[in-house]
């Protein structure tokens, strides 16, 4: 648990950010998985009741919020007239400001690019008092540092997005499995054309003919039509915290193997947009299930030359160590350049797993991935990352220093600290 | 149910108020807002606007409720921006220093002007107009700090027992109008009025949930409800405890 000397709510818009005797940082909704979010020995300043609708233009799709609005809330207003989010990432719980602030991604990357290439313009608030309206042709500089810079360039207080147009709340999907990682490959390269929304779930610790097997899911937005399947949302919990991890090589290996081959429905449905974007907000909690030494998560990019290789190498070495998880994802990026000077998404591919937290055996096969990732000239994503070496940090992000002159004097964090020590 | 389509909030810029509002506004309902600090006011009507459907009509203005003489307007003007008035809320307040209100008997006097009087001079304003149309619904936020007195928050809890008594009166004699009068009881809540607290126990809930438990009392005409509802039984507990040992107690 990291403490903070100070935490805050800020609720208007239109006050200064507090004096500190000690530096700040944003909080939104606490959805990064590490210290990205957190300022220990420091002024946390909290945005969930700085949460207004601004304005939104039904006609043209653009809608203005401050930044503790919810990508859930925002969805709620927007599908049922629609308009949908071009880019969303795993869970609607993030607020605008952590989307921006981390320039996520989602399954529609080689589409759409990332969530900072749909903002239209952002206030930000600096320690001073200053306020800049920031957009891509104007105060270029700080919008490309404020998008995916971490909260570090002072407060987003506002943003503007331009939403996409979309005819139901519901998503034609289609799912196929594959035997192998070349299998893989071949099916993406086919699906990307044809298909705004794909991912594949690999079986992390399959191995040898079986290696990288795993399903590849295709979606794309369904259409008006007569009647659409009953949804209701529905929130299960897991209700207390693991004693032990329940997540361990054997329950692993089971669940894989059972997941695998269980039988797809053949040819395409109609899912709820819900179920299709959040399958992990319908458990709330379920890092629970990890156990009191929790988890870790991994999720890197390798350059578009190094992808295949690399992408077996990283699963050989996990496959041999037998740690890994049922969240095991691979998707390919597109070529967009992202607009943050920190971005994470890069053309090339990205594979995202969950481990539990063994300690050293833990800490060790990340240095191993590390290097794979190193070698290839990839990088690690922050809004994962809890343990990333300054080193790995400054490989991937080859322009941290230029942002770093961006930085607010006033404003810090965790993983700032950590990794520009 | 109680069609509550047009409700004037006061106190419409607290927390819990404006989750009130918005839950409101989805369910088709048009708001007259009144708050104290315009530009929250700006934000939250921006905010309802964006929310609101066709034909739901979303106004108010600023004001401070200490000042008693507006009261009769504030109410005139919600009427006739809404086109006529289903339901009142009461929701302003301050949570009283209390050992600032120890020290100073007009502090505490001002305190009770916030929290008690200027709830009853708006209650007894629109007692009256809905006694005559013979339906509406009246809701107030009072507290359970109103059960009963204790050393760390009596001059708060005096005031919000004022308004629970007041309240409880009145439900009598609108009763033959056919007029509810709600008294919301919220315990632990999670909002700016509660920051210095320490809110890791079980017992905080989110303005949210209680925001929903005011709608569904509105709507079904309760009478006084405690939210969340397990503080029914907290109170009763707290409530019977003998005096001898309760003066001993540090709550």
């Amino acid at each position: 648990m990291v403490k903070h000397r100070r935490v805050d709510d800020v609720d208007v818009r239109y006050e200064a950010l507090p004096e500190a005797e000690n530096t700040m940082l944003v909080f939104g909704n606490g959805r990064s998985y590490g210290d990205v979010c957190l300022n220990a020995d420091g002024t946390l300043l909290r945005t969930r009741r700085m949460n207004h609708f601004i304005d939104f233009d039904r006609a043209t799709g653009r809608l203005v919020c401050e930044s503790g609005v919810l990508l859930k809330d925002i969805l709620d207003l927007v599908i049922p007239q629609g308009w949908f989010l071009p880019v969303t990432p795993g869970t609607r719980y993030v607020t605008l400001g952590g989307a921006i602030a981390n320039d996520v991604h989602g399954k529609n990357h080689h589409v759409r690019g990332s969530f900072g290439h749909h903002v239209l313009r952002l206030e930000l608030l600096r320690s001073t008092g200053e306020r800049m309206v920031c957009a891509p042709a104007e105060q270029s500089e700080w919008f490309h540092a404020t998008v995916g810079g971490l909260g570090l360039t002072g407060m987003i207080v506002w943003a503007e997005l331009q939403l996409m147009p979309v005819s139901s709340a519901f998503m034609v999907t289609e799912s196929k499995k594959f035997g192998s990682l070349d299998d893989f490959w071949a099916l993406n390269a086919d699906a990307e054309s044809r298909w705004p929304y794909t991912v594949a779930w690999i079986d992390c610790i399959a191995s040898g003919k079986s290696q990288g097997r795993g399903i590849f899911m295709l979606g794309r937005h369904a259409p008006a039509q007569s009647q659409f399947p009953a949804w209701r949302e529905s929130t299960k919990h897991f209700p207390i915290e693991s004693p032990v991890s329940l997540v361990n090589s054997l329950s692993l290996r089971a669940f894989n193997f059972m997941y695998y081959h269980r039988p797809l429905p053949k040819g395409t449905g109609l899912s709820h947009y819900v179920p299709y974007f959040y399958p992990l907000d319908g458990v709330r909690e379920w890092n629970r299930m990890y156990g009191r030494k929790g988890f870790f998560q991994y999720q890197c990019v390798l350059p578009p030359e190094f992808s295949r290789d690399g992408i077996s190498e990283l699963l050989r070495r996990i496959g041999i160590n037998g740690q890994g998880s049922f969240l095991a994802v691979l998707k390919t990026f597109g070529a967009k350049p992202s607009l943050g000077i920190l971005s994470f998404p890069r053309p090339g591919t990205t594979l995202a797993l969950d481990f539990p937290n063994l300690g050293e055996p833990t800490h060790r096969l990340f240095r191993e991935l590390d290097a794979v990732v190193r070698e290839a000239g990839g990088a690690l994503y922050p809004a994962k990352d809890a343990r990333m070496p300054p080193d790995m940090f400054r490989a991937g992000y080859p322009l941290w220093e230029k942002f770093s002159a961006y930085v607010d004097p006033g404003f810090s964090s965790s993983f700032w600290r950590r990794v520009t020590s | 149910m109680i069609s509550i389509q047009r409700t004037v909030i006061f106190g419409a810029t607290s927390t819990i108020a404006q989750a009130v509002a918005r839950q409101l506004v989805a369910r088709g309902a048009s708001i007259y807002c009144v708050g104290r600090n315009s530009a929250k006011l700006e934000a939250l009507l921006a905010d309802l606007r964006v929310r609101a459907g066709e034909g739901q009509l979303i106004a108010g203005e600023a004001a401070d409720l200490n000042e008693f003489t507006r009261h009769a307007d504030l109410l005139a003007s919600a009427e006739k921006s809404l086109g006529g008035l289903d339901a009142v809320l009461v929701a302003h307040g301050s949570l009283s220093d209390q050992k600032a209100c120890e020290a100073s008997a007009s502090m505490t006097l001002k305190e009770f002007d916030t929290n008690a009087l200027s709830a009853v001079s708006i209650l007894t304003l629109a007692a009256n107009l809905f006694e005559t149309r013979g339906s509406g619904v009246l809701a107030a936020i009072s507290s359970v700090a109103g059960d009963r007195g204790r050393q760390s928050n009596y001059v708060y809890g005096a005031a919000k027992g004022m308004l629970t008594i007041f309240m409880q009166g009145m439900r009598n004699r609108l009763a033959k109008a056919g007029v509810a009068v709600v008294t919301i009881k919220p315990g632990f809540v999670d909002t700016p009025m509660t920051a210095s607290f320490d809110k890791s126990g079980p017992l905080w809930a989110s303005p949210e949930i209680i925001a929903r438990g005011i709608v569904m009392a509105m709507e079904k005409g309760k009478g006084e409800v405690y939210l969340p509802g397990f503080w029914w039984f907290i109170m009763l507990v707290i409530r019977y405890i003998p005096s001898r040992i309760f003066n001993r107690m540090n709550l």
